[in-house]
């Protein structure tokens, strides 16, 4: 019941979470595809130039011969980072993007941030499928630590869940929070071993370094695609521990702070 | 009629900050810098009253009296800041025109999403859609981007859409005004038959003729306080026969 104290509800929202979530996400979809006359082949288009790029200037200009397979292990870097950088920035504008749908609609507030995260996962997808075919060109063929890919890349898609959560709240109080987390990612590309090797990181950063879930996720992409290997296990703990540490902290965030979107949206 | 309380709002109030739009970091930083008291703005004060299950009932009150923000209360969208609110049921809302639509989705698209916004099962959205279409009568540009309709057509989807939500609370804020006469004829014959089967309505119109017919009882707000609650005719009475002016 409602009272001064608690954030009192009116009537609960007894909707269809998963039909909500698919519409959202399939809005999210349509609308950035719609208007572009090669629609959702734009999506495979950018990363096959990128990769046109990479092939060129690691092979034919920096002919990098200190670490096999080049393109396809910067396409293991480049891949995840790309999906976290526009993911989470893209989930950090959701509220004030859908404005009118908090304003207006009474759904549960955390569905609008996980749901724009969860359309920018429709090209994840996609570009994994890059990804692997970049791989088996290379001559790495299929092997059993692939069972490993959905692990990793899930916690990779709570991770981003979890701060978009925590940024689109913050978000709607200051509007600048937007450009921090451009300015993040800038400095998190350098950060993140997209181009060089892992190995190239001193000892003594190397433990913090597998904190950063994108880090550890490109670091257990290399581990399963390129050697063919299983994750290390304590890469592993590490990476679901901080993804869903994040998740839980975001949610946290986000239920403290939900309570005045309407007044400043 | 059951005398049983949907909407039960007891000496509730609701305030903003004053520039609480300007969200930016530096206004924040500036705030607890200079901690100075933040100045309120009262959109409800100390208002209560209460709604049975089956009543109609109009809010009347100038522009910025509050209307929207009571209607926002009921909805579920705005806490209050003192007070005790509840509202049970499913609430069907219509608060602004195209909410929870996208301009470059089509109106199929649109009245699927809106259906998922409004609490609507997969199932039940496939089971009504033809029924929707077909109340809202813009068959022939259901497969059109919804830019392109007007927005007469925007409202009759809308308004179609939240009807056949079977809503326990049904809550319109004005929109309905931009229908033609054929539609707002039809508007008001479905808003006479919810009543019939004891669904509770709470709208907010600034055409007597609209309300008058279908409303028994009517609030009325000004500067977020309730002035008068009591029958329409009389409320309507005072309210069309106060001064004009309500600057302080």
């Amino acid at each position: 019941m409602a009272s001064s104290a608690i954030p009192s509800r009116g009537p609960k929202w007894h909707g269809d979470y998963l039909f909500l979530f698919q519409s959202l996400v399939a809005k999210d979809f349509k609308v950035r595809y719609r208007n572009m006359s090669l629609g959702v082949f734009w999506s495979l288009l950018n990363p096959l130039i990128i990769m046109g790029v990479l092939w060129f200037i690691f092979t034919k200009v920096f002919v990098n011969r200190s670490i096999p397979h080049f393109p396809a292990f910067v396409l293991c870097g480049l891949v995840p980072f790309n999906f976290f950088t526009l993911a989470w920035v893209t989930g950090t504008i959701s509220l004030v993007e859908n404005a009118s749908l908090i304003k207006r609609m009474p759904i549960p507030r955390e569905v609008v941030p996980i749901a724009s995260v969860l359309a920018i996962g429709i090209h994840l997808l996609i570009q994994i499928g890059l990804l692997l075919a970049a791989v088996l060109l290379a001559g790495r063929g299929v092997n059993w630590q692939w069972l490993w890919l959905p692990l990793v890349w899930g916690c990779e898609v709570i991770f981003v869940c979890g701060l978009s959560l925590m940024f689109s709240a913050l978000n709607v109080y200051a509007r600048d929070i937007r450009y921090v987390v451009e300015s993040s990612n800038a400095v998190l590309f350098w950060l993140v071993p997209i181009f060089y090797d892992f190995g190239a990181v001193p000892q003594r950063f190397r433990e913090v370094y597998e904190l950063n879930p994108v880090a550890a996720l490109v670091l257990a992409c290399r581990n399963i695609l390129l050697h063919a290997a299983a994750p290390p296990t304590p890469l592993l703990l590490k990476l679901m521990a901080s993804s869903s540490l994040v998740f839980v902290s975001g949610l946290l965030v986000f239920r403290k702070l939900r309570r005045r979107f309407y007044d400043y949206l | 009629m059951s005398a049983r309380p949907v909407i039960v709002c007891d000496q509730v109030s609701k305030y903003f900050y004053r520039h609480a739009g300007r969200a930016l970091l530096r206004k924040h930083v500036e705030g607890w810098l200079r901690s100075a008291p933040k100045e309120r703005f009262y959109a409800l004060r100390d208002v209560t009253f209460r709604i049975q299950e089956g009543e109609s009932v109009a809010l009347v009150g100038t522009n910025g009296a509050g209307k929207s923000t009571l209607l926002s209360l009921v909805t579920g969208l705005v806490s209050p800041d003192l007070g005790q609110f509840s509202a049970e049921g499913r609430i069907g809302p219509l608060l602004q025109l195209g909410a929870g639509m996208h301009p470059d989705l089509t109106g199929m698209e649109n009245v699927r999403l809106n259906a998922a916004l409004l609490g609507l099962t997969r199932r039940r959205t496939g089971e009504l859609f033809d029924s929707i279409v077909d109340f809202a009568g813009i068959a022939d540009f259901i497969a059109e981007p919804l830019r392109t309709y007007s927005s007469g057509m925007v409202m009759r989807l809308a308004f179609s859409v939240a009807v056949h939500l079977d809503p326990d609370i049904l809550i319109i804020d004005e929109v309905l005004t931009v229908g033609d006469y054929a539609f707002q004829v039809k508007c008001a014959e479905k808003m006479a038959s919810l009543k019939r089967s004891g669904k509770t309505l709470l709208c907010v119109s600034h055409s007597a003729g609209a309300i008058e017919g279908l409303c028994e009882r009517a609030l009325w707000l000004e500067r977020g306080e309730l002035v008068m609650d009591g029958p329409l005719r009389e409320v309507l009475d005072a309210y069309e026969g106060r001064p004009p002016s309500r600057q302080a």
